[in-house]
């Protein structure tokens, strides 16, 4: 008993020196950034333990998604167009959402776990540290073999715009790399919505990937062979057209199907800005509506 | 009195349960797992959160840590409050589950320290030395290679625990940290619990169903029940608050040979087994009498009193209120 008062005493006088700068109230989004780098920096350091596995693992992720193109070359053996589209122009199509869809992934391609997390309640370790959760979501397991798709995905395009026989203008090739990096932010705010969605509707990974890898897969293809419906649905309400089809489009010289003013194909990055806002909002209402698990 | 750390006022939390009922038709239910909770805790104290299971223990200190908002009531930490200041919270306490690790699964605990140092921005030469004092009194020195997912459930705790501790938080939750842990384990982390306190003035507060971790760490205690506070105070008020119910001692007699049970005035026979009686009497009445009235009428041989079982005293509170 004297001893626990003692102690007490003796624990006031812990000089404030202790409170280091932890005190100072930081921005949140750069909090964010720093600790998915410094989380994805440890799980890139412990990937490398075994490097020879890291190796195989990032080659085999390239060799699978070259096989979804070589499925494509080998139809084209057959067939001169399709839709009206030759090789090349598919293999932009191809090229740039495929790179898009692996950069979104290997930044964020871990927020469809979170589902498991929300279920089995292993998100609260998450919620008591200082780091915004869905950095430590998607910084969660970071795994660099998923240069891979990128790797992959930027060679097809490459290839594209080599052989392309186009009057490249300076929008044109701007609008290349733009394309790009504009439909991989498109497929990130879908990630993250689609996060925030399976705080209500428990396991819903399926359905995000629906619209990731599935929306990945229908780009693959011209906008031509698909029926005007489909086309207006993503363009004007889960707007994956803006990923690639508008851009690709105005770079190959082709009208839009549905007539939309060629300008249009410049919107990409407002588009994915556009998303992201209800996106993170609704994150934040998944957030605060977590409800951990009873034991 | 000293300074306030925690303070709740009126706090609840209400969960919407879904049942299906039948096939199609879903039934809405709500659990109030926390019914209006109000307490203060100062700096430096060390307080036992104790209740039967679904009290609404872990739920509270799940507020208490921002993981689950309120759904009314006023809670504040060092001034934060939790559900809205999260992240600036996180560098004033440690929480540790004794249920479920909060560490990397995958990786070797000293990989998980390296990255909360980072995470935290300790100082390195307070991480050191934060981290030495865990390793040595947690006896953690052959543990830092193993990936978390390898190591025993005592292992592990203690590994949390220390994972807790290194930001030096100026609070501790603990959420059953010694449940399923071999009595040497926690005998140690008991002990550390109690430097940690003495030492460095890190308020605690731990939720058991092991009364031994309450008796031996905590000078006050709160026994909640149904989401409600039941009793505040020193752990030995708990025998004569009303809300323990009537309890008795009891008074142990050896007799020369076996007899038919006692009749003494005020207290009643509740044991016999050979030449030994177990005689109850209220707690609050003196055992002098007894002792004498027994003496007297009886061939006695020896006598022992016994206080009543804090145990006990909780089993009866918890039924008392079922
Ligand atoms: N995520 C949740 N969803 C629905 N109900 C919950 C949830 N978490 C807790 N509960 C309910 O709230 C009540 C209190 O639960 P809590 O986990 O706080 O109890 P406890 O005191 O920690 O019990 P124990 O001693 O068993 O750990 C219980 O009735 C429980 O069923
Ligand atoms: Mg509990």
């Amino acid at each position: 008993m004297a001893e626990a008062v003692l102690g007490r005493e003796r624990g006031r006088e812990r000089p404030p020196a202790v409170v280091w700068e932890r005190e100072r109230r930081r921005h949140r989004a750069l909090e964010g950034l720093r600790g998915y780098g410094l989380i994805a920096a440890m799980w890139i350091r412990s990937s490398m333990t075994y490097r020879m596995s890291f190796l195989l693992a990032t080659v085999g992720n390239a060799a699978v998604t070259l096989l979804d193109f070589a499925a494509i070359y080998i139809m084209f053996t057959h067939v001169d167009a399709l839709g009206g589209f030759s090789l090349p122009e598919i293999a932009l199509l191809y090229g740039s959402c495929s790179t898009s869809l692996g950069l979104a992934n290997l930044l964020l391609g871990n927020t469809d776990r979170i589902g498991t997390r929300i279920r089995d309640g292993s998100l609260d370790g998450m919620l008591v540290r200082p780091v915004p959760v869905l950095a430590q979501v998607a910084a969660d397991r970071f795994a660099l073999r998923r240069l891979g798709r990128i790797a992959q995905g930027s060679g097809v395009l490459v290839w594209a715009v080599v052989v392309l026989d186009v009057d490249w203008t300076v929008g044109k090739v701007l609008l290349v790399p733009v394309m790009v990096l504009a439909g991989a932010a498109i497929f990130a705010a879908v990630m993250v919505a689609g996060a925030a969605f399976q705080f209500a509707a428990g396991d819903a990974a399926e359905v995000v990937n629906s619209f990731t890898y599935g929306g990945c897969t229908m780009l693959e293809y011209p906008p031509t062979v698909f029926t005007r419906e489909l086309l207006r649905g993503v363009t004007f309400v889960v707007p994956l057209a803006f990923v690639n089809w508008l851009p690709a489009l105005y770079v190959l010289g082709r009208p839009d199907p549905l007539g939309l003013p060629g300008w249009v194909a410049f919107l990409s990055p407002l588009v994915a800005f556009v998303v992201f806002v209800p996106a993170s909002l609704a994150w934040r209402v998944g957030l605060r509506s977590y409800r951990s698990t009873g034991s | 009195m000293g300074e306030v750390l925690i303070e709740l006022d009126g706090v609840e939390k209400v969960f919407t349960v879904r049942r299906r009922a039948g096939l199609v038709r879903r039934e809405k239910r709500q659990v109030r797992a926390v019914d209006g909770i109000g307490f203060t805790v100062d700096r430096g104290e060390m307080v036992g959160y104790i209740g039967p299971n679904g009290a609404g223990k872990s739920t509270t200190i799940k507020m208490l840590t921002g993981i689950l908002t309120p759904s009314a009531g006023r809670l504040r930490v060092a001034g934060i409050d939790p559900a809205r200041e999260r992240m600036r919270l996180a560098h004033r306490m440690g929480v540790v589950f004794g249920q479920r690790t909060t560490l990397w699964w995958d990786l070797p605990l000293k990989d998980s320290y390296g990255l909360m140092r980072r995470m935290y921005r300790i100082p390195e030469a307070r991480y050191r030395a934060n981290l030495e004092r865990c390793v040595e009194r947690l006896d953690l020195g052959e543990l830092l290679e193993v990936p978390v997912r390898q190591l025993s459930l005592g292992q592990r705790m203690r590994g949390d625990i220390a994972a807790a501790l290194l930001h030096d938080p100026d609070v501790l939750y603990l959420d059953e940290p010694t449940i399923g842990l071999d009595v040497v384990s926690k005998a140690k982390v008991r002990a550390f619990l109690r430097q940690l306190n003495a030492e460095l003035g890190t308020t605690v507060l731990l939720t058991t169903h092991d009364l031994q971790d309450i008796e031996q760490l905590c000078e006050r205690v709160m026994v909640i029940d149904h989401g409600r506070l039941m009793y505040d105070g020193p752990l030995g008020g708990l025998h004569a608050s009303g809300a323990a119910g009537q309890s008795e001692r009891t008074l142990v007699v050896d007799l020369e040979r076996e007899l038919p049970p006692l009749e003494v005035a005020g207290a009643r026979v509740v044991r016999v087994e050979g030449a030994r009686q177990w005689l109850a009497f209220p707690a609050q009445a003196s055992a002098a009498p007894l002792v004498a009235a027994v003496a007297a009428g009886y061939p006695l041989l020896d006598l022992s009193v016994r206080e009543p079982d804090i145990e006990e005293v909780i089993a009866r509170m918890y039924a008392g209120r079922g």
